[in-house]
């Protein structure tokens, strides 16, 4: 392979250099070489190439929440097929979270997932590790030597920290290796019995629920540590308007804070928990519609950073139980950026502050070279149809779990052609090749 | 020559998940038939065969004395073969899923299946995977049906209309699938709904429940024509929910003092099972206004009512 090749005729979308208009991608050996309207039939020369047919080209996708069953429950999702759910769903690099089984919380851990994706993973595997020890919430795990061996940030999972001690250590000591602390923000104490968002639905349906305040509570005292330690700071996930507001109050006194929204947050909320639809409990619980505009709002103003699938595979069978026995969790990778796309349909977002919030601003976060498509970065691009019509059968979801919360959903948008380094992991309708 | 009824009416629900979604004549078909039921049951042979041949089977995954002996003996009465699972010693204890024991249920071909279950949505889980009806005993702190149609059933016989009353339903409303059902219920049929209660046993959003919300008895009590105590369960009264039992029935109980406040001629209701001197004393459980017991009758009769709508119709002669 010559490894020169030409994506012409696209509608290029890339937050890094604000650029949303037609235009061309050339690559060389997995990177970019050059982006934009000089990329045509009459600048490449002899330069295999591929006509884009005018769909959108924007940077891969960076997802920075994912959980995967490998090791330990590769009954729910491998690396491998997380890899398919990924490039299908034009996610190009994923974080993984370290609540495997074993945790990831030790180097050996680091290397292995880092060879096993390697080895069987289509996308990039980026690696969260554990902040403690087997997830206990105790005793810190090696974070310098974590960190060397490729762990991108810290983190534990679906646990919070529930110390402000420990947490005030984690901070404190991360600081010294300018490691990124993630922490699940929930006060476990008020969301103890909870199972979706506290109010009128909830008690309608007979279910405990979850305040906003469990997040917004948890959130205030990592903040206000973040303030006393000076650590990198990012909540993981924030579902309503006044953790959104926190956290930019938090930027405008210059913290290193940051945060995450999953997808389910921005196009669902509590009312699609209907008659107890297992597929949509998660943690945080779905919100109510206001939380919801306002988290877009929020994703718009920059006060939320990332936007991600939190994917979470559960077995079918763990989800076919009363509603309060269900776990939590839903599978998300494939359908991040149909069901987002929703957004922009709708006039909430446009396309560039949408997928910034997907690329760049998850590059930035976690020091990434991708997320743009500028001449040196890596050659990952997916490509879409943001007008394609279709709708979802969860039994063709490529995760091994189907729990999905859109099945039978109608999206507008489709992925067509998920690259990485140059190479299309994905390809939905193979377009003919000229040279 | 014989006029044809004038309101030809038929309950057209597969199951009783609960009383959200009936409309106001399918509550009234079912307090009329009930009423019919009372007749029956009050006679010396009490045996109807409506439902003869019809297999039914009670399904109850949380204890119930009262609940499961009054449907089961509303099924006998109706001539069906009632069958008690009891789950305790079942497979359920051994880790099969509510689907799993609701297929295999299915597989004998009951005609109708009651549930009773702790996990609110579970018995609507359930009546998805079988092709029986399916009548809901309490699912979790969601919906109990038919303890709503028998209170309404009590009322209505005891003041002749359930319209424009006013009901006072007091104690651990947020627990309690009988309040959520009565309070819709109650809205349906155009009665006054209060709910009196200390705050932490009120579920979050009851303002917008149609209803409206008082806590103290003094208060709420006044110029009320039902008040409807409910059980408060003794592992909320550690300090979690309210401090004390002592608390609890000097602020919340009902004494004859409180029940003063009410109209005169005001019922006193409980689904029980009552803890006395908790929530209830025992002057005003056993005075001339309580109709505790009557409870307990109509409970039989309302279930006789739901059995039959739900499966009867067919065949037989109607009650």
């Amino acid at each position: 392979m010559s490894g020169r090749r030409a994506y012409l005729n696209a509608h290029i979308v890339d937050p890094a250099s604000s650029t949303d208009g037609p235009g061309g991608l050339l690559v060389e050996d997995g990177a970019i070489l050059a982006m934009g309207g000089d990329v045509t039939t009459q600048t490449i020369g002899e330069t295999p190439s591929e006509d884009c047919e005018g769909r959108i080209m924007a940077p891969g996708l960076i997802d920075g929440r994912v959980f995967v069953g490998e090791p330990g429950a590769e009954y729910r999702e491998t690396l491998a097929t997380a890899g398919e759910a990924a490039a299908a769903g034009g996610v190009t690099t994923f974080v993984m979270m370290p609540d495997t089984d074993p945790v990831i919380d030790d180097i050996a851990l680091v290397d292995f997932i880092r060879r096993r994706a390697g080895a069987t993973a289509k996308v990039r595997v980026k690696i969260a590790a554990a902040l403690t020890k087997g997830l206990s919430g105790a005793e810190m795990t090696e974070i310098g030597l974590l960190a060397k061996a490729g762990a991108i940030a810290f983190t534990d999972g679906r646990r919070s920290i529930e110390s402000a001690l420990v947490f005030r250590r984690l901070l404190t000591y991360t600081r010294d290796f300018d490691a990124l602390v993630m922490n699940h923000v929930e006060e476990p104490s008020l969301a103890a019995n909870g199972v979706m968002n506290e109010g009128e639905f909830a008690s309608r349906l007979g279910l405990a629920g979850v305040p906003t305040e469990a997040e917004t509570i948890a959130l205030e005292r990592d903040l206000q540590l973040v303030a006393l330690t000076g650590g990198r700071y990012h909540a993981a996930l924030v579902s309503c308007q006044a953790a959104a507001e926190r956290i930019a109050r938090a930027k405008d006194q210059g913290h290193a804070a940051t945060c995450g929204v999953s997808v389910n947050h921005l196009t669902l909320n509590e009312i699609d928990v209907g008659a107890y639809r297992t597929f949509c409990k998660m943690s945080p619980p779905l919100r109510a519609e206001t939380d919801r505009m306002a988290m877009i709002e929020a994703v718009r103003t920059g006060a939320v950073d990332i936007i991600v699938s939190s994917h979470d595979p559960q077995d079918v069978e763990d989800k076919r139980h009363p509603f309060e026995e269900a776990t939590y969790g839903a599978v998300g990778l494939e359908t991040l950026l149909p069901a987002l796309l929703r957004l922009v349909h709708a006039g909430d977002l446009t396309c560039l502050e949408l997928i910034a919030a997907l690329t760049l601003r998850p590059a930035d976060l976690f020091g990434l070279p991708q997320g743009r498509l500028q001449p040196g970065a890596p050659a990952d691009f997916v490509l879409f149809d943001p007008d394609e019509p279709w709708v979802l059968d969860r039994n063709d979801l490529r995760s091994r779990s189907k729990n999905t919360p859109f099945d039978e959903a109608r999206f507008v948008g489709r992925v067509h052609k998920t690259v990485v380094a140059g190479q299309t992991v994905y390809d939905y309708r193979p377009t003919g090749t000229t040279s | 020559m014989t006029r044809p009824d004038p309101t030809p009416f038929s309950f057209r629900h597969r199951h009783l998940l609960g009383i959200e979604g009936l409309s106001r004549p399918d509550i009234e078909f079912l307090l009329d038939k009930a009423e019919t039921a009372v007749g029956l049951s009050r006679q010396v042979e009490k045996k109807s065969s409506t439902l003869r041949g019809r297999t039914q089977i009670n399904l109850f995954f949380e204890a119930s004395t009262r609940t499961q002996s009054s449907f089961e003996l509303a099924g006998k009465r109706l001539g069906a073969d009632v069958m008690n699972m009891a789950v305790g010693a079942s497979s359920v204890k051994k880790g099969e899923t509510l689907l799993d024991t609701a297929i295999t249920l299915n597989a004998m071909r009951p005609d109708i299946i009651v549930v009773r279950h702790h996990s609110a949505g579970a018995v609507e889980l359930l009546a998805n995977q079988v092709d029986c009806a399916v009548v809901n005993a309490g699912d979790g702190a969601h919906e109990h049906p038919t303890q709503a149609l028998l209170d309404a059933l009590t009322i209505r016989r005891a003041k002749g209309r359930v319209q424009r009353l006013t009901v006072a339903i007091c104690g651990d409303i947020r627990h309690s699938r009988v309040a959520r059902s009565n309070i819709i219920l109650l809205n349906a049929l155009d009665a006054r709904v209060r709910v009196i209660a200390p705050s932490t046993l009120l579920p979050a959003g009851i303002d917008r429940f149609g209803v409206e919300v008082f806590n103290t008895m003094e208060e709420g009590l006044k110029d009320v024509d039902v008040v409807m105590m409910l059980r408060l369960q003794r592992e909320r009264m550690g300090g979690v929910f309210v401090p004390s039992e002592r608390e609890y029935f000097q602020v919340f109980g009902l004494d004859p003092e409180r029940l003063a406040i009410a109209r005169p001629d005001a019922l006193v209701m409980h689904p029980g099972p009552m803890n006395r001197g908790v929530e209830i004393g025992s002057e005003v459980a056993d005075g001339p206004q309580s109709v505790i017991r009557d409870q307990v009758e109509m409970g039989v009769a309302v279930r006789m009512a739901v059995l039959e709508a739900l499966v009867g119709q067919s065949n037989g002669a109607p009650l």
